[in-house]
């Protein structure tokens, strides 16, 4: 019973990680309409930036926030520079140039960090384990995430439905002529979309940076989870990217914990560790499928185009 | 009417809260031409693309030679002979003019699970195209992209690529569309030709045209057909003249 | 006849001379290395080519073509670890499965367009990922080890390196000339048609999906022929091959050779992987004389950081690839 909740926290603390990344892919999907693969470059950076940031200053938290800001940056930078001239452009040239930018973070960090991959460790007040229920304890620095992830959340849903730039970003990922026509800065409101995208994928890389290794080409396998999440949840839609992002941690978490021991009832020990995990994901990607063909829009669509 | 080539039954299409097909009902004799007018808006388009299979209604029918076509794609109600000609000029815009044509041949023409034999040596297929192109005043322009043809003249390839089909019935949207005087003439030229081999149910703005060339008009009006006759009963009605021009008076060239 | 020589013809007579004249640079030279490298481009250019056919000619841009080359390595790899070593077996099993695989894929797939395609042969691509490294039996995520390549019975010797070479160089070619007779067929006319303007196609009377589906299975099919020579080549067949990145490797070179041109998937794989081999040399030439051999040298490493602006460069302002920028030149 105690695995099954800490398995649960788990998934959630997994999917809150999933929502930050997939909503940042999909704002700039749903008003931009621009497919990015570099989400994930941006994610990795975040971790390499919080691993050195952490190092020089010697404090987690502040290196976290330098982090923070150092993405936001980038992410400013690279949409000034490179990215803004992909908008209106076929899918596919998107697809390949922001492959290109995949190929060239993974190298520039490998030539200013080398391959060798970077650890963040924690300070010793976020490892004690902190009893959330009575006899039941969950890792603080797990706890943490949930906390911080769910206030982003809240923020954003706050600013999205609150907030006049919130609106206007709602209008454009349901309709993007519109807000052209209402006469605001596109330009302004798309850099900003971007960066806040940017943040978002960094406050996700660093924060899971302690959990796992900081290490080249990290973005890539948690990218395509995060397209999974925005397909099953709709494009352009965050509350969709939301719930999606819940489900897919708590499934891909709860397959991970509990399905070798389900597989070790019918197969043999071995087969069963290597056949779980490759089970699990493959749920993931089962899901997006049926979702697909059942309904395209998504569960929770942006848009009624 | 005694079975018309085409009956539409109380056709309904909604958009949200929108109306966009308001019950609509009309019959079209085979050898007719057959107008269907309206201010902008009305849904004329949205009706013809419940009838060609690319919209759904939410209820109604459509009947093509008292054969029910309601829920048939649009590939079917082709092979079974309807044509149609659209609005915004939809063609091949990166092959040739006569490529278009052989294409609606060829649809025709069999099945296309031939893998191997260049399709554009087929005598059958490109003979056809060039007797299409030449009826509609084109053959010289056959080996031209689309992209380079002119607006005009890619209306008229539409008409071609319509007629390539072989069609009993065919759906023409506003192909005088964005066409100049001479050019409109032409096509009026070329739909009286037309109209004694085919029956059309033809969409249209230019009312030169539409009272020139039609047996019956029907108007659409908010969705609704609000009137439905010969030309001269349809150019006397109050209500036409109201949905067009408000409560002044609608002047018609005669 | 006047049209037939100029650059954007040169360059491909060019490189198929080349391809076939290569094994005997080789001999001269003493370059083993030369040959195994072209060997792996001449089936990573086969690969390239069927998704050429879909995507470049048939406008379905499917995120899940690696997904055949593994599907047809495994193919030879497990029949080959269960001791079925005959290539006369292993090959039409390849296809076989490859064909199978595309046929759901593409009945599920189609149904959907646009970016929900990509996404969902990607996630079909990702699955056939997952179940190969669930695969205890034949290695998992380390992969299986092939023994002993595809016996033909006497017919070619796949274990001669010119020899098996020449094998993938007739594969290609043979692929090439199915593709074009393909694409000029009525059946191509009708693909293209449909990447060009699918409701005009429907309006004049083409099943569009029935004729996409057909399409898909034979591009995915010519990728396991691909998967199949590609684990002789390597004699090791693992999941990575399926990986998603992989898919997009051969997208990028479909795209760099130029979509919808007979040529452009070689070009486009001859680019790629010789950039990923040259790049390093060219870096550290240029390099030396400014900045000192040492130096130069390590900047060779990182030819990827060169190779992903040049991509963002070339979709930015190269349209239509190496051969449509080529065809430009031609036409002066």
């Amino acid at each position: 019973m105690l695995l099954v909740i800490e398995q649960v926290l788990n998934g959630l603390q997994f999917g809150l990680l999933l929502f930050l990344l997939a909503a940042g892919l999909t704002l700039v999907f749903g008003i931009m309409d621009l497919v990015n693969l570099a989400h994930g470059s941006l994610y990795m950076m975040g971790a390499y930036f919080a691993a050195t940031f952490a190092a020089w200053t010697g404090s987690f938290v502040l290196g976290a926030l330098l982090a923070l800001g150092a993405t936001l940056l980038l992410g400013i930078v690279l949409e000034f520079t490179a990215l803004r001239h992909l908008y209106g452009r076929d899918h596919l040239d998107h697809v390949l140039a922001t492959f290109g930018l995949i190929l060239f973070f993974n190298e520039a960090v490998r030539l200013i960090w080398g391959p060798a991959g970077l650890a963040l460790p924690l300070p010793s007040w976020l490892t004690v384990p902190v009893q959330i229920f009575p006899g039941i304890y969950y890792p603080a620095y797990r706890l943490a995430i949930i906390v911080v992830a769910l206030a982003v959340a809240l923020l954003l849903y706050v600013g999205v439905m609150r907030t006049r730039i919130g609106m206007l970003i709602r209008a454009g990922a349901s309709n993007r002529e519109m807000i052209g026509a209402l006469g605001i800065n596109i330009k302004l409101l798309y850099t900003l979309v971007f960066g806040l995208g940017a943040a978002l994928a960094g406050l996700a890389g660093l924060m899971q940076a302690p959990i796992l290794t900081v290490q080249i080409g990290m973005g890539e396998n948690i990218l395509i989870l995060a397209f999974v999440v925005i397909v099953i949840g709709g494009i352009g839609s965050i509350r969709g990217a939301f719930l999606a992002a819940i489900f897919v941690g708590l499934i891909d978490t709860l397959g991970r914990a509990f399905l070798p021991n389900l597989l070790r009832q019918v197969l043999s020990s071995a087969d069963a560790s290597t056949a779980a995990p490759a089970l699990s994901s493959m749920l993931i990607y089962l899901l997006m499928a049926m979702v697909l063909v059942v309904r395209p829009e998504g569960l929770f669509p942006a848009n009624k185009r | 009417m005694a079975d018309p080539l085409l009956r539409v039954e109380k056709l309904v299409r909604r958009f949200g809260g929108i109306l966009a097909t308001d019950h609509v009902s009309l019959d079209v004799a085979k050898g007719e031409l057959h107008a269907i007018i309206g201010p902008n808006g009305a849904g004329k388009t949205t009706l013809i693309s419940q009838l060609t299979g690319h919209l759904a209604p939410d209820t109604g029918s459509v009947l093509l030679a008292g054969r029910d076509i309601t829920r048939l794609p649009a590939y079917r109600r082709s092979a079974l002979g309807l044509a149609r000609s659209f609005q915004i000029t939809s063609l091949l815009l990166d092959f040739t003019a006569a490529d278009n044509v052989a294409l609606a041949a060829q649809a025709h023409d069999g099945h296309s699970f031939r893998f191997f034999a260049d399709a554009r040596q087929e005598n059958g297929l490109r003979d056809a195209a060039q007797a299409a192109l030449q009826r509609v005043g084109l053959a010289d322009r056959a080996h031209v992209l689309v992209s380079k043809l002119s607006h005009g003249e890619q209306r008229e390839l539409e008409l071609a690529v319509a007629l390539a089909t072989k069609p009993q019935l065919l759906l023409l949207d506003e192909p005088m569309a964005g066409l100049g005087v001479t050019e409109s003439a032409r096509m009026v030229k070329l739909l009286q030709e037309l109209r004694k081999e085919v029956t059309i149910v033809l969409v249209e703005h230019d009312m030169n045209a539409v009272f020139a060339l039609a047996d019956r008009i029907s108007v659409l009006v908010y969705g609704r057909v609000i009137a439905s006759g010969a030309p001269s009963d349809i150019r006397q009605n109050e209500e036409v003249k109201r949905a067009y021009l408000g409560d002044q008076h609608v002047v018609v060239r005669q | 006849m006047k049209m037939l020589f100029n650059v954007r013809n040169a360059v491909p007579t060019l490189v198929v001379a080349g391809l076939l004249l290569l094994p005997l640079y080789s001999h001269l030279s003493g370059n083993i290395f030369i040959l195994t490298l072209f060997t792996r481009i001449v089936i990573l250019a086969l690969a390239a080519a069927s998704l050429n056919l879909i995507m470049g000619y048939g406008g379905m841009m499917s995120f899940g073509h690696a997904a055949y080359l593994g599907i047809g390595g495994y193919a030879v790899g497990i029949l080959a670890q269960e001791g079925f070593g005959s290539g006369f077996l292993q090959f039409p099993v390849a296809l076989a499965a490859s064909a199978l695989f595309a046929l759901v894929v593409g009945a599920l797939s189609l149904r959907t367009r646009g970016v929900y395609f990509i996404m969902i042969t990607l996630a079909f691509a990702q699955m056939a990922y997952y179940v190969a490294s669930g695969l205890a039996r034949y290695g998992g995520d380390d992969g299986l080890t092939i023994y002993k390549r595809s016996d033909f019975a006497g017919l070619i010797n796949l274990s001669d390196r010119v020899q098996f070479y020449y094998l993938c160089l007739a594969c290609l070619l043979g692929v090439l000339f199915l593709v074009w007779r393909i694409v000029n067929s009525r059946f191509g006319l009708v693909v293209q048609g449909l990447r060009s303007n699918e409701q005009r196609m429907q309006a004049i009377g083409f099943p569009a999906t029935r004729y996409k589906l057909v399409c898909f299975v034979i591009a995915g099919t010519l990728c396991g022929l691909a998967g199949a020579l590609l684990a002789n080549n390597t004699d090791f067949v693992s999941p990575a091959i399926m990986y998603w990145t992989r898919s997009g490797d051969l997208m990028v070179m479909v795209i760099l050779g130029g979509m919808g041109s007979l040529f452009g998937p070689v070009i486009g794989a001859v680019a790629f992987l010789v950039l990923e081999e040259i790049l390093p040399f060219i870096i550290a030439i240029v390099g030396t004389p400014f900045v000192g051999d040492a130096v130069a040298g390590q900047a060779g490493e990182y030819w990827q950081l060169v190779l992903g602006p040049l991509l963002l460069f070339v979709v930015l302002f190269g349209r239509g690839g190496i051969m449509g920028t080529l065809g430009r030149f031609s036409r002066g």
